[in-house]
């Protein structure tokens, strides 16, 4: 178990390392300049406009060269510091980014997991029979095909501007207070169910697909085959299938952790849903060096740990991992 | 047997999964318990709020929230670009006392913490500029030599050589902070200030991510001056774009936007209870002019003659006609508003003499006369030295109507022989090219508003330190243009009382004589103060009959009439129910009345079928193994 966890450990901080340094540089490869961007919001005085870039210029450090710039940002990250956002100056990146995680948290898991139940069982049930086959496989091929974005503006242009049953962006209708009033929650969840559906929609076409190839290729087994010699009934036969199937299908909910957050984060930029998505947008948009690194700081985390964690997990439901490393 | 249980509790962990996520969605949903304001006693405002309210820092009055300046801090005097008045404010009056001398005379205010508001916190407002000079007035100091508090209500400020335009500006621009409480702040630039404290009508009350809820301030100082503001409560909101906008106004969610928002002529006729500032007139006070700006340094960009074909060859009647739905108005040759204040130095003679207007022949006469010829028969003319000539015009991607505005002059321009594309880059890549000086036209508006005198049109257009091409001009001059001349008269210009008008006269004639030979830039239009109201909670907006001041919200333009236009609103005698649509409007998506039941039932119903025939197939298959184990 221990050597396991100290390959994984040492493959993810190099991960780790590359991903934040692509992360550091990316942005400042950019045209254009964040703080003309910042000052340009201001009509003023261009005497006044003078005084201010040289100050913000040097607040941010924009003014040291840039092998000490990539110093610092290592330093700060270090310290947990995130830096000073230009675009919403003068607040602190990781205050803005715990603000938008909330509205991530709510719209990845819940969508993430309800798709992998809900496709593991269709996908189940497409292998049973020749005829569902044949009618959902197509479909699923298609959803899993579709780009998260193209299928979130699929619906937002079907349900919105063609039938006018959802509203069109926003995590709520403009002018409501959150709170924990019926008419707030209602409304929230409202605005609720097109990014839901878009990311759900399309990992759910990925799950179904796996799982029905998976209990096909079980289904050809030597174990189901002796099953089947000995008379036993196919719904125990697939049972089986079924629990043996489920285990790749664990893994694939790790590495489709990674596609599923940047999938979620176009979502979120199709339906200006004020998640981590958006704010990365408007980052990019204004050139905010220090807001873009954080939120993809944050992605990085996030796919990192959860891929992680599915690999401990993998470790414990795995009995062939477990015996491996741990030598039952 | 094992097996089994470990299915079970992966099921278990995925349900708790759920369940939690479920939880957490209850939760967070709660971010802010508050009830809900009473519908007759708010405001709901848009059009100045682009991003997150997040900064009530008045030092730094950019990124601050619109309404940071105006309604929670004050500044002397607001100032009327249609009448040409500085209106006093917290300033009673404001005197010359001699040429170099300037004497304030105070009201009776206070701030919204009960503590007076004398000539100290006057006086301590611009000297924090002088110890903290990243402040943006402090440029202020290089002409003020000392300011004087003879008593609690008379400030005096002494300088050393007045900039009188420039000090008319910095009036009703420069807001007043309260010394008890700056004074211990240190770095206070990098201050969110997010408990504001000013002398204004409003106070903040509460923010979210996408909009602040503003509460009036019962105390005001000002009430027995001017009245109370009539909505008890301001929310201002960030709308996510201008059709969300739209859609909002037309049902009543939305009762003052500074949007610009298309179809405007439309949206009068269809609903009765919006308006423009003419009423049922589609249209807009102009705010300011959207020049053609040029490259003068890079040919054949460089040559006058070039420059006057491309003036003669642009439609602007047909931007204005088709962008615009003719409701704002094409500019004149020199650029000069339509306010008073400016009006009275324009050279009307010179602009008959040597202006344009729209004319492709003359367009066409001025480039052959200048040796613009199609050398290689593509239809396109070349230098006269014979090299090609390809040029392009940006706009910011998604300001659809530039984007519409740099169509139609690139084709103006292919009419008269001169290739030229229409590029839209991202607003920061446009912004860079801008400034930075790489690119050949494009079109800028951003500081030509409307002021007390033309010499900041001027000081933007003509900035005389503008730096080489390659690095960030901070002013207006993106094309580069220099003429020692023009720098010249500015400075004579900014030394001159606004009252000396028959000296100003002579050097603003001379700056439109040499703007209309040399025309570096080219005047378009006059963008608007877009503004739309509805009047179905709120009455007594500005209209030409009875106009107190602009209905303008966004940042920095409170005090040209946002804040009159707050003091006089009426709450409506009946709020009416919402209105029927007389036909549907074309670009508005209709959104979704407030009855949710219908989808809501289905959404039910969906996951009760979900749920049942997961159940279902649970039981059919545990049914089976159960028969198994009986025989």
């Amino acid at each position: 178990m221990r050597k396991y966890l100290l390959s994984k450990v040492t493959i993810y901080a190099v991960t780790f390392f590359v991903a934040v340094t692509l992360d550091w540089a990316i942005p400042r490869f950019m045209p254009g300049d964040p703080i003309a961007i910042l000052i340009s919001r201001m009509s003023t005085l261009p005497q006044s406009a003078q005084v201010l870039y040289s100050y913000f210029y040097h607040a941010f450090g924009l003014n040291e060269p840039l092998w000490k710039q990539y110093l610092n940002f290592w330093a700060a990250l270090l310290q947990g510091d995130l830096g000073v956002s230009i675009y919403l100056y003068p607040r602190r990146v990781a205050d803005i980014i715990f603000s938008a995680l909330p509205y991530d948290i709510i719209l990845l898991y819940p969508a993430v997991i309800s798709s992998w139940i809900v496709g593991n069982l269709l996908g189940a049930l497409a292998a049973r029979s020749r005829f569902l086959d044949s009618v959902t496989l197509p479909v699923f091929y298609f959803l899993n095909a579709s780009p998260y974005f193209w299928l979130a503006i699929v619906l937002q242009w079907n349900f919105t501007v063609t039938l006018p049953v959802f509203p069109p962006s926003g995590a709520y209708t403009p002018g409501h207070i959150p709170s924990l009033t019926l008419d707030f929650v209602v409304d929230f969840l409202y605005h609720y169910i097109l990014p839901f559906l878009s990311i759900f929609l399309v990992s759910l076409g990925g799950w179904a697909i796996g799982m029905r190839n998976m209990i096909i290729y079980e289904i050809e087994s030597d174990y189901i085959r002796y099953l089947e010699s000995l008379g036993v009934p196919r719904s125990l036969q697939l049972n089986y299938a079924f629990k043996n199937s489920i285990l790749p299908q664990i893994t694939g909910l790790a590495l489709q952790m990674g596609t599923v957050v940047t999938g979620a984060i176009t979502t979120e930029v199709v339906f200006s849903y004020p998640g981590l998505g958006y704010i990365l947008m408007q980052g990019i948009l204004n050139e905010d060096y220090f807001l873009i690194q954080g939120c993809f700081l944050f992605i990085v985390l996030l796919v990192l740990a959860s891929n992680f964690v599915i690999d401990l997990l993998y470790a414990v439901i795995d009995p062939r991992i477990r015996v491996a490393t741990v030598g039952e | 047997m094992a097996e089994k249980t470990s299915k079970k509790n992966l099921r278990r962990t995925i349900t708790a999964l759920l369940s939690t996520s479920l939880l957490l969605l209850a939760l967070f949903s709660a971010l802010v318990y508050s009830q809900p304001l009473p519908r007759n006693e708010t405001i709901y405002v848009g059009g100045g709020l682009w991003s997150p309210p997040n900064n009530f820092n008045p030092l730094i009055p950019w990124t601050a929230v619109t309404g940071t300046n105006g309604l929670i801090y004050e500044t002397l005097f607001a100032y009327h670009p249609f009448k040409d008045q500085l209106i006093p404010w917290l300033a009673e009056s404001g005197t010359w006392v001699d040429s170099k001398t300037f004497e304030v005379k105070l009201r009776d205010a206070t701030w919204q913490d009960g503590q007076p508001l004398t000539s100290e916190d006057v006086k301590f407002t611009f000297e924090l500029a002088k110890q903290v000079t990243d402040i943006w007035y402090s440029g202020i100091w290089q002409w003020l030599d000392h300011i004087e508090t003879p008593d609690a209500k008379t400030v005096r400020f002494v300088f050393s050589q007045p900039h009188y335009p420039e000090w008319a500006y910095d009036l009703y621009t420069i807001p007043i902070i309260p010394k008890h409480i700056w004074q211990s702040i240190d770095k206070p630039l990098e201050q969110a200030n997010l408990n504001p404290v000013g002398s204004g009508m409003y106070k903040l009350k509460s923010t979210t991510e996408n909009q602040f809820v503003l509460e009036r301030n019962e105390n005001w100082w000002g009430i027995k001056y001017f009245g109370k503001p009539g909505p008890k409560y301001i929310v201002y909101l960030m709308v996510p774009s201008n059709n969300v906008a739209l859609a909002m106004l037309a049902r009543g969610e939305l009762d003052w936007s500074n949007y610009f928002l298309a179809g405007i002529g439309d949206l009068v006729k269809t609903y009765p209870h919006i308006i423009t500032f003419y009423g049922k007139k589609a249209g807009h006070l102009p705010a300011n002019v959207a020049f053609l700006f040029i490259n003068n340094q890079k040919a054949p960009l460089n040559d006058p003659n070039f420059r006057k074909a491309i003036a003669f060859a642009i439609d602007v009647d047909s931007i204005v006609s088709r962008v615009f739905e003719g409701s704002v108005n094409k500019s004149n040759s020199v650029g000069y508003l339509p306010i008073p204040a400016w009006q009275k130095y324009e050279a009307v003679d010179l602009e008959q003499k040597l202006g344009f207007t729209y004319n492709p022949d003359k367009a066409k006469a001025i480039l052959a006369q200048a040796g613009y010829k199609d050398i290689d028969g593509d239809g396109f003319v070349e230098t006269p030295d014979g090299k090609k000539i390809q040029l392009t015009i940006i706009v910011p991607y998604g300001w659809t109507d530039w984007m519409e505005a740099a169509r139609i002059i690139a084709d103006s321009l292919k009419a008269v022989g001169i290739y030229c594309e229409a590029k839209f880059p991202d607003y920061s890549k446009y912004y860079d090219d801008l400034t930075k000086g790489y690119f050949d036209l494009a079109i800028n508006n951003f500081n030509s508003f409307a002021s007390p005198a033309p010499w900041t049109l001027y000081n933007w257009l003509f900035y005389a330190q503008t730096p080489p091409i390659g690095q960030n001009s901070w002013s207006g001059n993106f094309g580069r243009y220099n003429n020692p001349e023009i720098t010249d008269l500015l400075n004579k210009i900014l030394t001159t009382p606004l009252t000396d008008e028959a000296t100003l006269k002579q050097y603003y004639r001379r700056i439109q004589e040499i703007f209309l030979t040399d025309l570096p830039y080219i005047p378009l239009w006059y963008n608007g103060y877009w503004f739309a109201a509805s009047t179905m909670y709120w009455t007594g907006w500005p209209s030409p009959d009875n106009f107190y001041g602009v209905p303008v919200t966004w940042n920095g333009n409170w005090q040209h009439g946002g804040l009159m236009t707050l003091l006089n609103l009426k709450p409506a005698q009946q709020a009416a129910a919402p209105p029927q649509q007389a036909q549907p409007a074309p670009s508005a998506p209709t959104a979704p009345a407030v009855d949710y039941t219908p989808y809501i039932v289905a959404a039910v119903l969906v996951i009760v079928i979900i749920v049942a025939v997961y159940f279902y197939l649970r039981a059919s298959k545990k049914k089976a193994p159960s028969e198994e184990k009986k025989q």
